[in-house]
Order: C-alpha cells, then sequence, then structure tokens
C-alpha cells in the first residue's frame, strides 16, 4: 500500500519537473523534443495540426496530378511531376513528425480515408484549366509560404525541422507556378483570359488559407502561448497580400477585388471582405471537390495494400531464411 | 525506448531512420525516418524521400528499433556537468594570450 503510494507520488513530483522544465524551454524559445515531457493538450495540438498538414500535402496532390498527362509541353510534365513528388515527400516528413508524439500511421492514414480528419479546404477545389497550374503555384503554394516559413521556428523540434525541409522546397513551386501565368500573359488573347479566369477562382480561397479571421479563431492564442503559431492568421493574411499586389503588376493579371487599395497610414494595402461562409461550407466537407479528393485517396489506399503485404511477406520470408541458414 | 520516433503501433512496415553523407569528407547525419518493409526498400526509399536534389552520395539506414538512446529523464546526472570545468577549454589559459601561435 505505501509502495503505492510512493509510486504516485514520484510520478507527480516528475510531472511537475517535467511541467517546470516544459515552462523553462518555452521561455528561453528552445525546442521541446518528442521525449520531454509535454502538457497533454499540446500534444494533441500538435498532433491535429501536424497530421492535418501531412493530409493537406497528400491530397494536394490531386488537384495538380490532374494534370501531368495533359501538360503542353515534356518540360513542363517533368516539373509537374517533380513538383507533385516532393508534395509527397512533404506528406511523408510530416507523418513522421506526427508520428514521434505517439500517434501511428495507419490510425492516420485511417482518419483520411474516412473523411474523419481534416486537411486544407483548398484542394477541394477543381482544376478545370492549365492555367490552374499555375495560379496553385503561384497563390496556393505562395500563402502556404508564408504559413510556413515562421514554423520553421516552431517549438516542436521534429516539426520545425520538416517545415525547414519543406520549405526548401517550396520556393521551386511557387515559382514556377509564376512562370505559368507569366507565359500565358504573354501570349494570346485566349490565354490572357485563360490566367486572369483562373487567378480570379483561386485569389480568395488562398488568402483563406490562413484560417478565419483573428476573433474568430479561438485556438489561435494558446498556439502563440505555445510558441507554435509565432503570427496571427490575419497578420500572415496581411502579408501576403502586400506580396501579392506588386507580384499581379508584373504579370498583369488583376486581382478580383475592387477594395485593395495602398493604405499610407498603415503601410500595408487594405482589402475586401472574404466570405467565410463558403470557408465554413468547404471545409465540412460541402466543397466542389471534397467527395472525389476523399474517394481517391481511400482506392489508392486499398488498391495498394496488396504491395504493401507483400513487400512485407517477402521481407518476413527473407528474414527467417537469413535465421535458418 | 529506442528510436524518439518509434511508437510501435500497428504499423505494416517497420521504421527505419536514415542517415545521409552529404559530400566526401563529411560524416552522415541523421536526416529523417521512413516506412519500409526490408533495408533493400528502405535505401531506396531514403533516396526518393531524401536526396530528390543531389543533396547526398550516401545513405545509410538503421532499423529504428535497433538503436539504443540514453535515458531522457537522466539527462542532468547522465552527461558530465561543465560547472567549474572551464579548463576543458583553451579558452582558461589566459597568461599565454600574447603568446604568438599558441
Ligand atoms: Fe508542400
Ligand atoms: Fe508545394
Amino acid at each position: 500500500m505505501s509502495g503505492t503510494k510512493t509510486a504516485i507520488t514520484d510520478e507527480s513530483s516528475l510531472d511537475e519537473a517535467g511541467a517546470a522544465r516544459f515552462a523553462e524551454l518555452l521561455a528561453n524559445d528552445q525546442r521541446v523534443e518528442p521525449t520531454d515531457w509535454m502538457p497533454e493538450g499540446y500534444r494533441k495540438t500538435l498532433i491535429r495540426q501536424i497530421s492535418q498538414h501531412a493530409h493537406s500535402e497528400i491530397i494536394g496532390m490531386q488537384p495538380e496530378g490532374n494534370w501531368i498527362t495533359r501538360a503542353p509541353s515534356l518540360k513542363r510534365k517533368a516539373i509537374l511531376m517533380a513538383k507533385v513528388q516532393d508534395e509527397a515527400g512533404h506528406g511523408l516528413y510530416l507523418y513522421s513528425a506526427a508520428q514521434t508524439l505517439g500517434i501511428d500511421r495507419e490510425t492516420m492514414f485511417e482518419q483520411l480515408i474516412t473523411g474523419a480528419a481534416k486537411y486544407s479546404s483548398i484542394f477541394n477545389y477543381p482544376t478545370p484549366t492549365w492555367a490552374d497550374m499555375g495560379s496553385i503555384g503561384w497563390l496556393v503554394d505562395g500563402a502556404a509560404i508564408c504559413n510556413q516559413v515562421p514554423l520553421c521556428r516552431a517549438s516542436y523540434g521534429p516539426y520545425g525541422r520538416a517545415m525547414v525541409r519543406i520549405c526548401k522546397e517550396e520556393s521551386f513551386h511557387q515559382r514556377q507556378g509564376f512562370e505559368i501565368l507569366l507565359h500565358l500573359m504573354r501570349g494570346t488573347e485566349a490565354q490572357r483570359a485563360m490566367a486572369q479566369e483562373s487567378v480570379n477562382r483561386w485569389y480568395a480561397p488562398a488568402l483563406m488559407m490562413f484560417g478565419p479571421p483573428d476573433d474568430d479563431s479561438p485556438n489561435s492564442r494558446q498556439s502563440m502561448d505555445w510558441n507554435i503559431k509565432r503570427f496571427s492568421n490575419d497578420e500572415l493574411r496581411q502579408r501576403f497580400v502586400d506580396m501579392l499586389v506588386p507580384q499581379a503588376e508584373i504579370l498583369g493579371v488583376t486581382l478580383p477585388d475592387p477594395h485593395i487599395k495602398w493604405n499610407e497610414e498603415r503601410g500595408h494595402f487594405d482589402f475586401g471582405e472574404l466570405d467565410w461562409a463558403e470557408f465554413h461550407e468547404v471545409l465540412a466537407g460541402n466543397g466542389p471537390a471534397n467527395t472525389i479528393r476523399v474517394a481517391r485517396r481511400r482506392q489508392a489506399h486499398e488498391d495498394g495494400a496488396w504491395v504493401r503485404e507483400a513487400a512485407r511477406a517477402y521481407a518476413d520470408a527473407r528474414m527467417t531464411e537469413k535465421i535458418a541458414s | 525506448m529506442t528510436s524518439p520516433g518509434d511508437f510501435g503501433g500497428r504499423e505494416t512496415w517497420p521504421l527505419w531512420e536514415v542517415f545521409v553523407r552529404s559530400s566526401r569528407g563529411l560524416s552522415h547525419v541523421h536526416a529523417g525516418s521512413l516506412h519500409a518493409p526490408d533495408e533493400t526498400m528502405a535505401v531506396r526509399n531514403a533516396r526518393d524521400l531524401y536526396t530528390r536534389r543531389a543533396e547526398g552520395i550516401s545513405i545509410w539506414v538503421v532499423r529504428a528499433s535497433d538503436i539504443t538512446a540514453s535515458d531522457p529523464d537522466a539527462r542532468g546526472s547522465f552527461f558530465e556537468s561543465p560547472q567549474g570545468k572551464e579548463y576543458r577549454h583553451a579558452t582558461y589559459y589566459t597568461e599565454s594570450d600574447s603568446v604568438p601561435h599558441l
């Protein structure tokens, strides 16, 4: 009896020491590593955020994979394949990071293909034209970079390290997209119209990638206190718009928001309200492509099951042979 | 506790830790982890996942479950305290500051 009691005391004093150490790490802006004590809420928040991020990279392959066979030249096809392959890699880096928090990969895959997990709502929009490959690179990867650069300093070590690797690769994604649009804008009337029409569709959803406005984002404060998030949704969105406006000028496209105007006093561009009702609809699963994205992912996972099992059986058989010989 | 990334679970394939040598003369450095059925596939997957832009000229893979790590809770007592051991550093010896090539 007294032994049990001692064990409990030991555990709670260990927790206390762990909590103090955790607070000290955050206060000194140091990194938390997998074997460190961490609050349950911190662990849960990270598992949710990192796995959702991983799912977004994996689902994000579909809207672009859609154009690999129809890219207008061999060079564009090679570039697009390289980019989609990068996104697969990003997903894998992030799944690995999430796993260090104590969730296994099969569980994350299941959450994705059963529709239980969320992923970035941007990937539920369709890609009907080649110009969409340009808009995704310029606007979607552009917004992702804006979001991800501060995450390289996230307090959780494995997440930060995955983000450093990802950010290095993302700048190629944005540049190749910008170049696609630039070439279209230097082309025929029809090509310019295609580029503009595509930018019209992607602009607002890309801005929504930063998440709801600060006063409607209840978990942001806690994430910032934990040094996971470094800037608020609205701050990042503003930073993105400020970068986009001069880039759009170089492209010669018009951003589809009549309220964009330089504000001398703020030193930023003003811009119009976004349609948050649409954002919540798409996030809730009612976007134009939610069903097909998850169904495709599920089919790929199920169709690949025999390969995974066969490779495993082969490895096991070889191991048995090795032991026997 | 073995590898920091290995939490068991119901994986079809085991977890591997990947080490990449970026160029001759440098050590293999931990790049990350991946799942693969065996060592041959682990090396191939590592090539595809961690060296898509000529980041490496050599790869090591190690089964995560084969790594033995130091006890994270014994950090304080396990690693020697640097307190009061300044004499292990060259900067401790100040009287020779003005002597050339020392
Ligand atoms: Fe990515
Ligand atoms: Fe990307």
